[in-house]
This record gives C-alpha cells, structure tokens and sequence, in this order.
C-alpha cells in the first residue's frame, strides 16, 4: 500500500530534513522497518536497545495511537498517514 | 466526546461583581452571550496558575490577565536575559537582569490592576508543588523541560485538577489538556522521557519567536474555556502545529488504564524525584565532561601565542560557525563518524563547541575511535568570549 510517513521537526535531521517519506507497506512494522532501511541513523531514536519503540515516541495511522489498535502489526490502508510524534520540550539549550 | 469541565462554577460563589470600571474594561466580553456578564465573573472567580514566564508564559500571562482571570499565580525564578527578548514578549530591553517574576508582575498589573496577581520566586519542586497548586483550580504548564513537566503532571493528576499543556521545539508545536475527570494525562500520551543523550541538543535547538505565541495562546483560550465551561475544550485530543507548513493536526488521546498515575493501579501515589527520573545528574557539569581532558580558554591561547601545534576542531553546526568562530575546523558532531578519516591522531586535537558539551561528546567519540591527543575546550566559544576574546560574540 502506498502510504505517508510523516517526520516531526526533531527527527528530520536523519531523514535528509524531508517531512514526510512516501512509501509501500502494508503494516506499520512494515513502514517503520522500510523508513529505517532508508535512514540508519533514524533507528536508535526510534527503538531502544531490544528493539520496542521508545517510550517517548509515539506512532499514528491516521488519528489514532496504534497502542490502541493492533501495534505494528496494524494494518495500513492505501493513502494512510502514518505520523511519529515525539515528545518535545522545546526552548531550553541543554 | 470530551466532557464538557464548568471550573469556576464548582468554587464558591462569593458574592462577586464588577465595578464600572470593570464594565468598561470587559464590555467586549460582556456584549458576548458565550461570555456575558455571567462569564465575566466566572473570570474573576478563577483562580490559575502559570508555571514558568517564559516564551509560552508570556503570551499566557499577558491574555489571561486582559481576559480578567482574577487571580492569576505565577511561578519562575530565572531573570530575564537579552535571548529571552526575541520572544518572550512580557519583558522589556530595561528588564534585562531582573527576576522574571518582578517583571512579569509589573507588567501583568500594569495591563490589569483590577486582578490579584500572586508571584511565586522559586523553583518548582516536588517539596512545594502540591502546596502551591492547591489554591488554584486550573494550572498551565509554560515550562520548557521534562523534569518540571512530569512533576507538574503528577501534581495535577493527584491534586484533580486540569493541566493545560504546551510545548514547542523550533517550529512545530502541541497543545491539550490533561488530567481533567475522566481524560488522559501527559503520562498517558508519553510515559516516560527521552533519555538527555536523545534529546535534541543545542545544535538543534532554538525556536522561532512567534512560535510560542501561538501555542501560548492557544493555551490561554483553553483556559478561557475551561472557566467557562463553553465549547469544546481540548481534552483527549493532541492538537499538532506545523508553522513551516503552516498546518494543524489533531490526535486523538486516551487514558491509558496503566498509566502509572492517573490509571485504575496508580503506582505513582505522590510526588518523585523528578530530575532523577529524566536520568539527568547536574547541568553545569555533564557527565561525560568529567572523564574528558580539558583545557581551559587561557591555557589555549597561552599554547597558540607559544606557537604549539594544536589543530582546533569545531563541531558545531555550519549555521553557527557563521555567527562566530575561532578560527577552527568545522566538522559538525553529528559529521563526525564520517569524517573522522580527516582527522591526523598524531597531532594534538582540541574540540569546541559552544558551551562544551557537544565537544565533550566529541573528544569521547575520538578517544574509543584511537585518538590520544585530545583536549576539549571548557565552556567552549561561551568561556573563549569571556576569558580570552570579548569581540567575539555570544548567543
């Protein structure tokens, strides 16, 4: 399925700065795993070192969390959007 | 669909009104039916605090003082300094080097005499956040790190009362509410932070002034709206702000029934340590910094006057070599791996950055790659400004 992904600000930096990345997959696992192979230094900021998605970054199809749908293995439907969205707490320098 | 939370009409009513003056003041409310005279009081009667005057407290601050929230509590203790003006817009030029708090203040009961404003010159902490909550009904969260966010997230979930959120990092943004009855908390949306070494450094940092004045205000009208129980608040949904595209996006949130703190099990009964729990040991010395050799800004210029080889690498970013240098070779951190090949190990080798901690990073990632003759400069271009060179400039 030809689908969207989606980059948040803070990510964009591994993904030659693009805001979203159109793909084909047909689970999100599948778009994550297709969006990493295209980008290496974008897995350790979305995986931890057992290779769960960290805590602090959450993934969308469409509105909705998939904690509440069926993970990575959601499916994902033609022109879908998936979004990864971290958490920000911006303006400070440290 | 969100629960509509009417604030102000679950505190007491005490026998409020407005003088002519106020009439006058809030007449743009008052000819409002969603408002009216009804609204307006509920105004008076509210009671909220700002946790933190900076670039989303500004905006906050400003409008829920002209809106008349009539007793508005305000927490910080930093003072304002000359990068807080580009958009932190309650501070003026003249107050550079004030308290915060004495600024806002006078600025706040300038814009509305006729509100009680109740400074609070401290820091947040896990000792008094309860105690300086409880006389609030509704606190907004202004802060701009994780530590303060998870306690005041904590405190307002076992305290029940809502936490208007806002955050923004360069261009983007997100706005909800939390811990109102029945929605989900900031713990819910993420249950714990990013580790300090994944969180974007300075390098990436920065935020563009208007920013916080949108996400600001959007915080403010939620607030409003909470008071008066009008609307649909902005509960169980994560609102996403793109300024570059110029675009909104709305998530949907909910309470997760784990969540350690407001979930069916609370794990989380009272307040933590919350610098601990964002893993963060001490900000003037980052850990890695003390296992890496340092060398001071006079001990650098006094080698170079001797005419010591000593190849300087810059690892910031090219946007911020522009701003100013030390005449360095630039190859940005996150370069490093790629160019190390550029590098000589037979020479001495002394990273920069702009305050240390990047080159400290960098000096480590020399050390495991073979590297010995490392140094790294202590407080970076910052110290190099005020020890050896004032010409050149800081940001």
């Amino acid at each position: 399925m030809p689908v969207k992904v989606l980059i948040p600000t803070p990510l964009r930096a591994y993904t030659s700065k693009q805001d979203s990345v159109d793909l084909k997959a047909s689970t999100v696992g599948e778009a994550l795993t297709a969006l990493t192979a295209q980008f290496g230094d974008l897995r350790k900021h979305l995986y931890n070192e057992d290779g769960k998605l960290r805590s602090f970054v959450n993934v969308y199809v469409n509105d909705e969390d998939i904690r509440y749908l069926q993970k990575d293995k959601t499916q994902l439907n033609d022109g879908d959007t998936v979004s990864i969205v971290p958490s920000i707490a911006g303006g400070n320098r440290r | 669909m969100a629960t509509k939370t009417d604030i102000a009409s679950a505190a007491t009513e005490n026998a409020v009104t407005l003088s002519k003056d106020e009439i006058l003041r809030y007449s743009r409310h008052l000819i409002m039916p969603e408002v009216g005279m009804e609204g307006q009081l509920k105004l008076k009667r509210a009671r909220v605090l700002l946790v933190g005057t900076g670039g989303l407290g500004a905006p906050l601050g400003l409008y829920l003082a002209a809106a008349g929230v009539g007793k508005l509590g305000v927490v910080d203790f930093d003072k304002v300094d000359f990068t807080n003006l580009q958009r932190q817009v309650v501070f003026g030029t003249k107050d550079v080097g004030r308290p915060k708090i004495e600024a806002a203040a006078e600025r706040l009961g300038n814009l509305n005499p006729e509100i009680q404003i109740e400074p609070f010159e401290t820091q947040l902490s896990s000792e008094n956040a309860l105690e300086i909550f409880r006389d609030f009904d509704i606190i907004v969260d202004g802060t701009d790190n994780f530590p303060t966010r998870y306690l005041v997230n904590d405190a307002c979930v076992l305290l029940g009362k809502p936490n208007v959120y806002g955050s923004i990092f360069r261009f983007e943004g997100q706005a909800s509410i939390f811990g109102a009855p029945g929605g989900p908390c900031y713990r819910c949306l993420y249950p714990e932070p990013p580790p300090p070494g994944l969180v974007p450094s300075c390098a990436e940092g920065g935020v563009l002034g208007v920013l916080p004045g949108i996400i600001g205000s959007i915080q403010a009208m939620e607030t409003l709206k909470l008071i008066l129980g009008t609307g649909e608040p902005l509960i169980g949904r994560l609102l996403l702000f793109d300024a570059l595209g110029m675009k909104f996006r709305e998530l949907k949130l909910r309470r997760n029934p784990d969540c350690p703190v407001c979930g069916d099990h609370p794990t989380v009964t009272k307040l933590i340590d919350y610098v601990e729990f964002c893993g963060i040991r001490g900000e003037e010395a980052p850990a890695q910094q003390t296992s890496v050799p340092d060398i001071t800004p006079k001990e650098l210029k006094a080698r170079l006057d001797r005419g010591d080889d000593l190849y300087i690498l810059d690892v910031r970013e090219p946007h911020e070599y522009q701003i100013c240098n030390i005449g360095g070779h630039l190859i940005p951190l996150g370069d490093l791996s790629k160019r190390v090949n550029e590098l000589d190990s037979s020479r001495e080798i002394v990273a920069h950055c702009r305050s240390g901690k990047r080159s400290s990073e960098a000096v480590e990632f020399l050390r495991k790659a073979g590297f010995r003759k490392l140094w790294n400069l202590k407080g970076g271009i910052l110290a190099w400004s005020d020890e050896v060179d004032p010409s050149v400039p800081k940001y």
